[in-house]
């Protein structure tokens, strides 16, 4: 390793403590332990273990890019594999050895040696940039101190805890289970196990790297098709078995794991069809690109009516569970579509949005219940109450409105952050409980009849939502080429100009706050339908957070962006449902991630990519 | 009217869900096939994410326990254990039961954790021929058949949690027998379950010839109780009841002890404090409240409680892993009396017939005492035991020594009148 | 055509004022119902504002962290209640070691100092984290973007932190020295709620002279002012902006160990969340980016919740007064933001930013 340059060097170890960092949070966050349950081929290998393999690996891959580009040899790449697997397992391993008693007294003496030899270090570095000796010196005393308290601090915890279990308690017994590949009662051995296979891990990741890119790009293709078909064998499993024999899909799954044959037959399947595409891919394109307009503009259209079927037939593909998932992620579109109006055309920062929701749930539950908290019990239908829950969110929306127009940015968030607040407030309170139940609720709300039938499947309702989606998205469109539309976007571009352009600033926010509220209310009405009951835990801040980041991370302004957003940001969490408790871990990375890596979102909208590329500062939704 | 409630749950059911069921099922609403070598598959419905997925980890602790007692293995067959999410709301238990529902290899459900979550569930859960037994709701809605006056209950409903009708009123009884103080004054903090039990807690105490002087709420997340309890002070009750779940209990019971003006009313709270870190967290402050929980005892019980230490490391983190394991023991013992095996080796398990092996359970001996499950509505499918039912009062064991469950000053079985 | 808005009328105006006439009204009967009937004396009036004082000092020791860093980047650190999480419940497990060795009683200032500085430097290592990690690659993106990142931190640390130490509740020790109350004219304040009061107030000044006295702090402000012109002048942006960070943690750290000394009870991975919300309304009440004003959006706020509910809705006869103290606060926040958009005491940058 001493010849290796020392950038090289430095990568390979920073990139590999970083992985073992990530094995070693995964396993005390539970995450490993509890992913373990769920196995990814059957009696072959679980989330859990893939999740091991797959830092080495994929770790190993981007070392031995790096080192490609630097022009090093196959045998200093393997060397770099080697080493990313050994750092990948160093942290964990460690952890393991914890509770020995050798381990615990090197750990004592260098908890109580680290203020010094940290507080020295620093000192020696400030000394050497020609700090004069007394600044050194008190730099020395604060350095030490606060190390110093840390460290006793960390000493006397594990001193009184004595167990590390009852501090981090997912350092447990299945977490050395799974790490040690089942050796837990021989430690020894378990370490050799695990750093065994992260050494493999890492060497595979390295070699695949330095493969010719046909093959390369065909086995990650397969590679990480079958992980993903296998990590979300519950929901394969459910499409499947809409449109499969009922014993071809036991061949093919094991409850809801992939059985060994088919993970391989999907394994080869994909690295060779990914083969085929690798050589043969770039000529489709050349042809498709290569036919005349007239031609792609058919072909489009074809693709429009196939997607078309595609969206009706939906249902009868997916099957009863994931329409009953497709009718939320619908309900979260339409709301994502009427913020839209708000945030993305007029950029008004409303934080607020589950107002309309909850007022639309609460008159749809008030009027049609049939319990006894309802005004009418069963005169009025579903159909009939729509538009009025539509007009009493859009009364709402104007209410809250009014007071907020002069505020602009991050006050008109707050502030509307406020009026959400005091909506759920209001709808649990003990003083509202005679009109709208209270904690208890508005039960026994009947489903939508239509014609006679009981819309009660999600996969009837699914097209209510579909439809309503429809319109709204009409709605959208035309506002946003309309006279109000231009309008909005100059607000959101520079309100002074707007004003000072003569548009009545006041009533186009009015109207994109109303207009933004109705489609809430709707979305709110359809919720309480589909659910049968309404309590006012369902109305909390997360339901504007929801929307909100469903809108940015599908790309603000942008239509197609919000249904997107909302299939990833409501859809996966739904499919994601046997990772429970790491849910809103994972949905809060995924939010991270998506917005270092594609601020403009998945599916950006034309304008603002326009003024991403034109080097204008991006003025939307900055709100100021 | 049941006859149609039956016909409409079996057209449903027979056109909701493709005919699996071979000829030899004569069951109205069909049947579980489990082939030779497949598992018996339990499905569960808990909240195991967010705020109070202390309550659903607690019940799926419970579950896994009761599997693990028989070796993972019923009727010489695998035993699994499908968790789905149902969180604590109504919409969180819909989608779990669409989940589950849509399984037909789940042959009975553990769930839920929430009386909301229930009211969600239960519709999907009964229209599919399944049965869900649930380790904590308390609600007296969904026993209840009486729709039009906000009963919600559905067949396949069954609980093994005391239904709050009972233990209100036996709660009061000993407020106004054994305590003999008259002036209530209760605090919820709008969750369905504390505002339900503070609630009837009043209903029944008015019921009983006691006074009602204050009924006040605060929020899940509040630390300062000393509004209310300047409010509460105001009203000078004898008695203040707050069945509040921790972390909002720790700071009542606490910020209460030393409130001056209410130095000498009595504390009490109820189950969903019912947990070990309760006294522990509340500090000095919790010697001497009362609390209506549930009892859980017996040698039965310890050697459950250790066996829980040793698999998973760490104390039930909630008050209802009891009962989970009681559900889920009622559900796999009905599972082994219905289940009929044919000549091929496939089991048959009619759901009608486990929903009437459940309704003729009769004093069962669970670790939460005698459960019999009853068929008539305001209790259609409770199962809980009276028995089960006490009012403790912490002493200072349990503040600073750990010792739990607190002593019992009153059981409703035994000392109570009727 | 009906208009909106003409030289003479305007209907928002009318609209506001109607608003304004309604809640002062309300507020003023209430107020006069509840003092008329005389049910809550005065002791109690006096104990409830110092529980409020209180409370507030917390919320603006965590507001303070939304303020710096406001005032620095212009973006609500949406996870900045998740800093004060991860201190305050990291050093439940320190406290618990201190009390079972007898320390946290025998020497109580040097034990509650001890914590105080290890809840502030887990915190600061938390903010500088998410900061270098989650914020950094973003500077200059649409303000959205960052806001919907740091939603996805609050998220990303309360289920780490979850992970890490379990679900369950946890207790700060009570310390003996700060039980008891000190009577003050004949009423009783507790104890622990002149030291929260105090400490919180040194921490404030402590941090007042840190940004107008030194020459770290000079440098925070001129950031504030003017990125590019302060860069121009040799300051290093991205250190200052981490020191900021890291200072707004070390606050919020030692504020969740203030407040498990003022309310030692439900420390667990969500406590961050609610405080989180107070405090930036703290801050955006006192006026956002500017440092007084979010200590005086603090006390404000927490003592408005603490009076308010009784005085206000108590007296309008409705029911379960203190379920809606939220919406007295945020009512309150509306309502200043609506005659005052730029808080009470003003933003720093308005200028330039309105």
């Amino acid at each position: 390793m001493d010849r290796m340059r020392a950038p090289a060097a430095s990568t390979v170890l920073i990139l590999g403590l970083l992985s073992g960092g990530f094995i070693l949070f995964m396993g005390a966050v539970g995450m490993i332990a509890a992913f373990h349950e769920r196995e990814v081929v059957d009696r072959f290998i679980s989330l859990g273990q893939l999740l091991i393999l797959a830092a080495p690996f994929i770790t190993a891959y981007f070392v031995a890019r790096q080192l490609g580009e630097r022009g090093e040899g196959l045998a200093r790449t393997l060397l770099a594999g080697v080493i990313v697997g050994l750092l990948t397992a160093l942290p964990s391993a460690i952890l393991l050895l914890f509770n020995s008693d050798e381990f615990r007294f090197l750990l004592f003496l260098a908890l109580r040696l680290s203020p010094f030899i940290a507080a020295t270090a620093i000192a020696w570095g400030r000394h050497r940039a020609g700090d004069d000796a007394r600044a050194v010196i008190g730099l020395w005393l604060l350095i030490a101190l606060l190390v110093g308290i840390v460290t006793f601090s960390f000493a006397l915890i594990f001193e009184i805890k004595g167990d590390l279990r009852s501090v981090l308690v997912n350092i447990n017994r299945d977490w050395v289970e799974v790490v040690t590949f089942d050796n837990r009662k021989d430690l020894p051995r378990g370490i050799a196990a695990f750093g065994a296979v992260s050494i493999v891990a890492g060497v595979a990741g390295a070699l695949l790297q330095r493969m010719p890119l046909a093959p390369r790009r065909a086995l990650i293709y397969g590679l990480s098709l079958t992980a993903l078909i296998g990590a979300f064998g519950e929901t394969a499993r459910l499409i499947l078995q809409e449109n499969l024999e009922r014993d071809t899909i036991r061949e093919i799954f094991r409850r809801d794991t992939l059985r060994q044959n088919a993970a391989l037959a999907l394994f080869v399947i994909s690295t060779v069809s990914g083969f085929l595409w690798t050589i043969y891919g770039q000529r489709a394109r050349d042809s498709f690109s290569g036919i005349g307009h007239s031609q792609r503009r058919s072909l489009i259209i074809v693709g429009v009516i196939i997607f078309v079927i595609f969206m009706l037939m939906l249902p009868w593909l997916i099957g009863r569970t994931l329409s009953d998932v497709a009718v939320t992620i619908g309900i979260f579109v339409l709301m994502g579509l009427g913020l839209n109006i708000a945030i993305g055309l007029a950029g008004l920062l409303d934080l607020g949005y589950l107002t309309n929701y909850a007022v639309g749930a609460y008159i749809l539950a008030v009027l049609t219940s049939i319990g006894p908290l309802g005004l009418f019990k069963g005169t009025f239908t579903f159909w009939m109450v729509i538009p009025i829950a539509l007009l009493a969110a859009m009364f709402a929306g104007f209410l809250f409105a009014v007071p907020v127009l002069r505020m602009r940015g991050d006050y008109l968030a707050i502030a509307t952050l406020g009026f959400g607040e005091i909506i759920g407030k209001l709808a649990i309170s003990d003083w509202l409980k005679p009109l709208i139940g209270g904690a208890q609720g508005v039960q026994a709300i009947p489903k939508p009849l239509f014609f006679g039938t009981e819309m009660k499947n999600p996969e009837q309702l699914y097209y209510i939502v579909l439809a309503a989606s429809l319109v709204m998205l009409f709605v959208s469109i035309r506002l946003n080429n309309s006279r109000t539309g231009r309008q909005w976007m100059a607000i959101r571009e520079d309100e002074d100009v707007a004003t000072a352009m003569g548009i009545d600033t006041a009533r186009a926010k009015l109207l994109a706050f109303t207009l933004s509220a109705a489609t809430g209310g709707v979305a709110g009405a359809i919720f309480a339908a589909k659910v049968g009951t309404v309590f006012p835990n369902s109305f909390t801040v997360f339901i504007s957070i929801n929307v909100l980041s469903l809108i940015i991370v599908g790309g603000i302004a942008s239509n197609p962006g919000i249904v997107v957003g909302a299939i990833v940001l409501i859809g996966m969490p739904e499919l994601l449902r046997e990772f429970s408790e790491f849910r809103f871990l994972l949905y809060g990375a995924l939010l991270i991630l998506m917005m270092i890596k594609r601020p403009q979102g998945l599916i950006p909208s034309k304008i603002v990519t326009h003024e991403h590329q034109s080097g204008v500062k991006p003025k939307l939704a900055a709100a100021d | 009217m049941f006859l149609r409630v039956a016909c409409l749950i079996f057209l449903l059911t027979a056109t909701a869900l493709p005919a699996f069921g071979q000829p030899d099922c004569d069951d109205p609403i069909g049947c579980v096939e489990v082939g030779r070598d497949d598992p018996l598959v339990i499905g569960a419905m808990l909240v195991v994410s967010g705020a109070s997925s202390a309550l659903g980890l607690d019940a799926q602790g419970g579950v896994e326990l009761a599997i693990l007692a028989r070796d993972g293995l019923l009727l010489g067959r695998e035993i699994s254990l499908v968790v789905e999410d149902s969180l604590c709301s109504a919409e969180g238990g819909q989608a779990a039961a669409q989940r589950l529902a849509a399984d037909d290899t789940i042959i009975g459900v553990i769930g839920t954790s929430c009386s909301s979550a229930a009211q969600g569930a239960l519709p999907i859960i009964s229209e599919a021929g399944l049965l869900m037994i649930a380790p904590s709701n308390t609600s007296p809605s969904l026993t209840n058949q009486d729709h039009e006056g906000g009963g919600g209950h559905r067949p396949g409903y069954f609980r093994t949690s005391p239904n709050d009708l009972i233990r209100s009123a036996k709660a009061a009884e000993f407020v106004l027998t054994q305590l003999g103080v008259g002036a209530l004054a209760t605090v919820h903090d709008g969750d369905t379950y504390t505002e339900g039990a503070s609630r009837v807690m009043s209903q029944k105490f008015a019921e009983l010839g006691g006074e009602i002087v204050f009924g006040g709420a605060i929020n899940k997340g509040d630390t300062d109780m000393t509004a209310i309890l300047t409010e509460i002070a105001a009203s000078s009750p004898d008695i203040v009841y707050f069945p509040l779940f921790e972390p909002e209990s720790n700071f009542f019971a606490a910020q209460m002890a030393t409130f001056p003006g209410l130095e000498d009313a009595v504390m009490m709270t109820a189950a969903a404090s019912f947990v070990e870190s309760f006294p522990a967290n509340t500090g000095e402050a919790a010697i001497g409240i009362y609390m209506s929980g549930p009892l859980v005892s017996g040698d039965a019980y310890d050697a459950f409680l250790l066996t829980w230490q040793d698999e998973f490391g760490f104390s039930p983190p909630s008050g209802y892993h009891a009962h989970a394991y009681d559900g889920a023991n009622l559900l796999l013992n009905a599972i082994e009396a219905v289940a009929v095996e044919s000549e091929d080796g496939v089991l048959s398990i009619g759901r009608q017939a486990l929903r009437d092996a459940l309704h003729a359970v009769e004093a069962y001996p669970g670790l939460t005492g005698e459960l019999t499950c009853y068929d008539e509505s305001p209790y259609a499918g409770d199962c809980g035991s009276v028995t089960a039912i006490a009012i403790f009062r912490f002493t200072e064991a349990e503040v600073h020594d750990g010792n739990w469950p607190p002593p019992v000053v009153w059981n409703f079985a035994t000392d109570s009148a009727g | 055509m009906f208009k909106w808005k003409t030289d003479e009328f305007s209907w928002v105006d009318f609209t506001i004022d109607v608003l304004r006439i309604l809640i002062v009204l309300a507020v003023v009967v209430g107020a006069w119902n509840t003092l008329s009937s005389g049910r809550i004396t005065f002791a109690q009036w006096v104990n409830l504002f110092a529980a409020g004082l209180s409370q507030g000092s917390i919320y603006a020791l965590i507001a303070l962290g939304y303020t710096l860093v406001y005032g620095i980047l212009l973006m609500i650190n949406f996870a900045h209640g998740e800093v004060f999480m991860a201190g305050a419940f990291s050093t439940v497990f320190l406290a618990e070691a201190l009390n079972r060795t007898g320390f946290l009683n025998e020497q109580p200032l040097l034990a509650i100092l001890i914590m105080i500085m290890f809840a502030g430097l887990v915190s600061m290592t938390v903010a500088i984290l998410v900061e270098r990690v989650a914020y950094r690659p973003l500077r200059g993106s649409p303000r959205l973007v960052p806001l919907i990142t740091a939603i996805g931190a609050s998220f990303f640390l309360q289920y780490t932190f979850r992970g890490l130490y379990g679900s369950g509740f946890k207790a700060y020790p009570q310390i003996k020295v700060l039980q008891g109350a000190i009577s003050i004219g004949g009423i009783n304040i507790p104890t622990v709620q002149i030291f929260v009061f105090g400490s919180a107030l040194a921490l404030m000044f402590a941090l007042y002279w840190l940004v107008e006295r030194t020459r770290i702090g000079k440098a925070m402000r001129a950031v504030s002012e003017n990125k590019e012109v302060a860069r121009l002048m040799g300051i290093d942006i991205d250190w200052v902006i981490l020191f900021t960070f890291g200072v707004g943690g070390f606050l919020a750290g030692s504020a969740g160990v203030i407040n498990g000394m003022f309310r030692p009870q439900g420390v667990n991975f969500f406590m961050g969340f609610i405080p989180g919300i107070k405090a930036f309304t703290a801050a955006v009440l006192g006026g956002i980016g500017n440092i007084p004003g979010a200590m005086l959006g603090g006390l404000f706020l927490g003592v408005i919740e603490a009076i308010g509910p009784n005085l206000v809705l108590a007296g309008l006869g409705i029911p379960g007064a203190n379920q809606l103290k939220d919406v007295i606060a945020f009512t309150m926040l509306v309502l200043v933001l609506i005659f005052r958009p730029q808080g009470i005491l003003g933003e720093r940058l308005s200028e330039t930013k309105a």
